[in-house]
């Protein structure tokens, strides 16, 4: 149990931090949500209103950021309250870019609605409730300071980067059965993509959990699955990968 | 962010001596202060409680922690300070160098010009500038010729850094400068018995920020020469000037370790909640 401050104010300071950070995370995930469903039913003017509402997420970084920032100063925070500060302006950036990536599948969806539907959009509503649901867990575990759900947000980030791959391989495969399908495959390439660095993004929030709990991120590299990178699919509709790939390259 | 990296006591050294001097003017190894289970009394009343600290040779350690902690106490009982109060008891060990301090063949006067200390209030003799300084190596008779003490004196004010404010006005009495040079004369006056540690006590307490600043800078040319305990109720300045930090609670030692490790990622909850500002 956690002794409060002298200077209760602090403590109030700290815990308007993660207020904000619970309310941005909150939006960060609603945006993801409705951007994937704009996706899924093809609504261009429910995508127009996500692209939209991605103002909010930016002014809440900011507030986030300046109280963080009058906080170091102010307070000269020590130990697990610097850590604590620290921590939250890592987040914050990082909601705030996702919600960069759900305006942006939005934008797509606004492209994708006016052409032809193909078959690949399941399988990135399937990838987007993994993402979705790492996003979630990291901020429940990064509000409630659980760094045992935080370590499963870290294990469970190759579940995300698995799908990456063979949506990658499936969308190219499409490409070259039907060239009219060019377009709206390299929309949802980009739309996975999006999806994949959400995930990648989870896995750091849950990293600057136990950044904050232990002082020391993690120095174990995570499991790591995303094999899109290297993945090459040649005119007869073989799927294979590079044969130079070595474990271990790739982005973090 | 930084990877789970607590440095050894060895590590720190090695650090610090690699911006000592070069190998080929090396000094002799630096006295290093080990306590066993010091206990303090006052009287009934037990200040502190079976201490087991060593003091690094190299660099500062500073002693944190809140008032009454016996922080203080451990100070003054580095170079036998307490003597002088009535009622205050000490035992267990505190070797300088392997010697103990408190044995009964050890010279208070020789010990405590080891043993120099620097306290809250600076305290210059009524006396000049120079006679502030020359004093304590005219009783230990350090020097043997008038030119002799007047390069030691010269030689101590530039150590402190206060030469170049003072050097044409060393007839001046020392108590006509301010707190912060009045400080750093008293540093001088320290150096000036050639010692092997510095004590200091809140050496910092009465003065600006400014003036803190000039101190603080010249720990960190002293720390190169002398082995400096400093008591201090600034956190921050603990952060700053040292290298080991020890904190003290109701007479315990609590934890002892790196400086960087005691304030980014302590051990004990209770240096946490000090540390932080949860109990004072």
């Amino acid at each position: 149990m956690e002794h409060q401050h002298i200077v209760r104010e602090f403590d109030e300071e700290l815990k308007k931090l993660d207020n904000l950070i619970a309310e941005l995370g909150g939006l960060a995930e609603r945006q993801l949500a409705g951007a994937v469903d704009a996706l899924v039913r093809r609504d261009a003017e429910r995508a127009q209103e996500i692209a939209a509402a991605d103002q909010r997420l930016d002014d809440l970084e900011r507030e986030i950021d300046e109280l963080g920032i009058d906080i170091l100063i102010r307070r000269q925070p020590m130990a697990n309250d610097f850590r604590v500060v620290i921590a939250a302006l890592k987040t914050s950036s990082i909601l705030e870019r996702i919600g960069d990536y759900a305006k942006n599948i939005a934008k797509r969806t606004i492209a994708l609605s006016q052409m032809p539907a193909i078959g690949s959009v399941r399988s990135v509503q399937r990838m987007a409730e993994s993402a979705q649901s790492q996003i979630k867990v990291a901020l429940d575990a990064y509000l409630t300071r659980d760094a045992e759900l935080a370590q499963d947000v870290r294990i469970r980030d190759q579940e995300i980067d698995s799908m990456h791959t063979s949506l990658f391989r499936e969308l190219l495969t499409y490409m070259m059965e039907d060239h009219r399908t060019i377009t709206a495959g390299t929309h949802l390439l980009f739309v996975a993509k999006n999806l994949e660095r959400i995930g990648d993004h989870a896995t750091t929030i849950a990293e600057n959990l136990l950044f904050l709990i232990h002082g020391a991120v993690p120095d174990d590299p995570r499991p790591k699955n995303d094999a899109a990178h290297y993945t090459i699919v040649d005119q007869n509709d073989v799927v294979s990968t590079a044969s130079h790939v070595s474990d271990g390259e790739d982005e973090k | 962010m930084t990877q789970m990296n607590v440095k050894t006591d060895d590590e720190i050294l090695s650090e610090n001596s690699m911006t000592a001097s070069s190998p080929v003017t090396q000094e002799a190894p630096r006295p290093t202060f080990v306590t066993r289970g010091v206990d303090v009394f006052y009287g009934d009343k037990q200040a502190l409680f079976g201490i087991d600290l060593d003091v690094q040779a190299s660099g500062v350690t500073a002693l944190i922690g809140p008032s009454g902690c016996g922080k203080s106490t451990f100070l003054r009982c580095m170079n036998r300070m307490n003597d002088t109060i009535d009622g205050c008891r000490i035992s267990g060990q505190i070797l300088l160098d392997g010697e103990d301090i408190y044995d009964d063949q050890v010279d208070v006067v020789h010990l405590r010009a080891r043993v120099g200390i620097v306290f809250q209030k600076p305290n210059p003799f009524p006396k000049s500038i120079y006679d502030n300084v020359a004093y304590g190596p005219r009783i230990h008779g350090i020097t043997s010729s008038k030119s002799e003490l007047d390069d030691l004196v010269k030689h101590s004010l530039e150590k402190a850094g206060l030469w170049g404010e003072v050097a044409d006005r060393l007839d001046e009495p020392g108590t006509g400068l301010s707190g912060g040079q009045q400080q750093r004369l008293c540093i001088a006056r320290a150096i000036a018995v050639q010692p092997t540690v510095i004590l200091m006590d809140e050496p910092c307490s009465a003065l600006d920020p400014i003036a803190t600043a000039r101190i603080e800078d010249l720990m960190g040319e002293l720390r190169e020469q002398f082995t400096i305990v400093i008591v201090t109720h600034s956190m921050q300045q603990a952060a700053r000037v040292s290298q080991r930090t020890a904190f003290f609670h109701l007479g315990e030692l609590v934890e002892v370790g790196a400086t960087a490790d005691i304030f980014s990622n302590p051990v004990e909850q209770r240096t946490q909640d000090y540390i932080t500002g949860r109990f004072g």
